[in-house]
């Protein structure tokens, strides 16, 4: 758990840095590349984080999670480091669902495929998270940080909330519409498969 | 209703929905099991975005960060 590591780094225990840098290298890039231009600049914003981390541990407190300071921290350095262009889709296309797939009285038009045998409730994994991870790279940043914090990596809500610097309900309106997308991309892998 | 009702899934999966509307909602999934497929689909999403995996670090990225660790010891 992070409250072990955390202690052995304060003790100088260099191998306990290196096991908290890997665990949470990659989703902090994730993020970071969301946020900002190029993935150069992203990097550097995580180096930044871990050299803020390193400097600022003594003072952590621990009042919220580890995760949560650690992931702040790397929202402002991004946010300062340069912004990526906005590119929100435009109003219609903020709909969960294509309206097309509905009739005159907002029912559905057809029925909706199956994604998997009721024997197999889960999908495999090794077909569609592949997908799913490229399906997350063509979202709108914002909305591709919420469902990143939120899903991939299990943030809860008030967390997720903490480190994006937002409300409640703009992440809920986010991940709203991040997860529709996403099941949206899904579902037209599935229709050619 | 469905095309509505697809509207309110996130809402319900985070437990914003009032007494009332989760009732209604979850009247209309029995109803109709387009909607109660909908459902599963944003689920199963849900749940494939929770399997990817972290890539593991590179050497170089491993020994950057040692090399940042070992910088701070020496301050």
């Amino acid at each position: 758990m992070d409250g072990e590591l955390l202690s052995r780094v304060r003790t100088g225990d260099e191998e306990a840095f290196v096991m908290l840098v890997a665990r949470y290298q990659q989703p902090m890039l994730r993020l970071a590349c969301s946020l900002v231009s190029n993935q150069a600049v992203a990097e550097e914003a995580v180096q930044d984080t871990w050299l803020g981390v390193v400097r600022g541990i003594e003072q952590f407190e621990g009042r919220s999670s580890f995760k949560t300071w650690l992931f702040r921290i790397l929202v402002n350095r991004a946010r300062s480091a340069g912004a990526r262009e906005p590119s929100e889709p435009s109003i219609d296309t903020l709909r969960a669902v294509d309206p097309t797939r509905f009739d005159a009285q907002g029912q559905w038009a057809d029925p909706l495929d199956r994604w998997a045998e009721e024997s197999e409730d889960r999908l495999d994994a090794a077909t569609w998270v592949p997908i799913l991870k490229a399906a997350l790279d063509e979202l709108p940043p914002r909305q591709r940080q919420v469902v990143m914090l939120r899903d991939v990596e299990g943030f809860a809500s008030d967390e997720a909330c903490a480190v994006l610097g937002i409300s409640t309900g703009n992440q809920r309106i986010l991940l709203h519409r991040g997860r529709s997308r996403l099941r949206e991309i899904l579902d037209a892998e599935m229709e050619k498969s | 209703m469905c095309q509505q009702a697809v509207e309110l899934v996130t809402d319900y999966l985070e437990g914003a929905l009032s007494r009332r509307d989760r009732r209604r909602f979850e009247a209309h999934l029995k109803a109709c099991p387009d909607c109660a497929a909908y459902l599963e689909q944003i689920r199963m999403t849900i749940q494939l975005a929770g399997q990817i995996e972290p890539e593991d670090l590179t050497p170089e990225a491993r020994a950057d960060l040692t090399d940042l660790y070992r910088r701070w010891r020496s301050e």
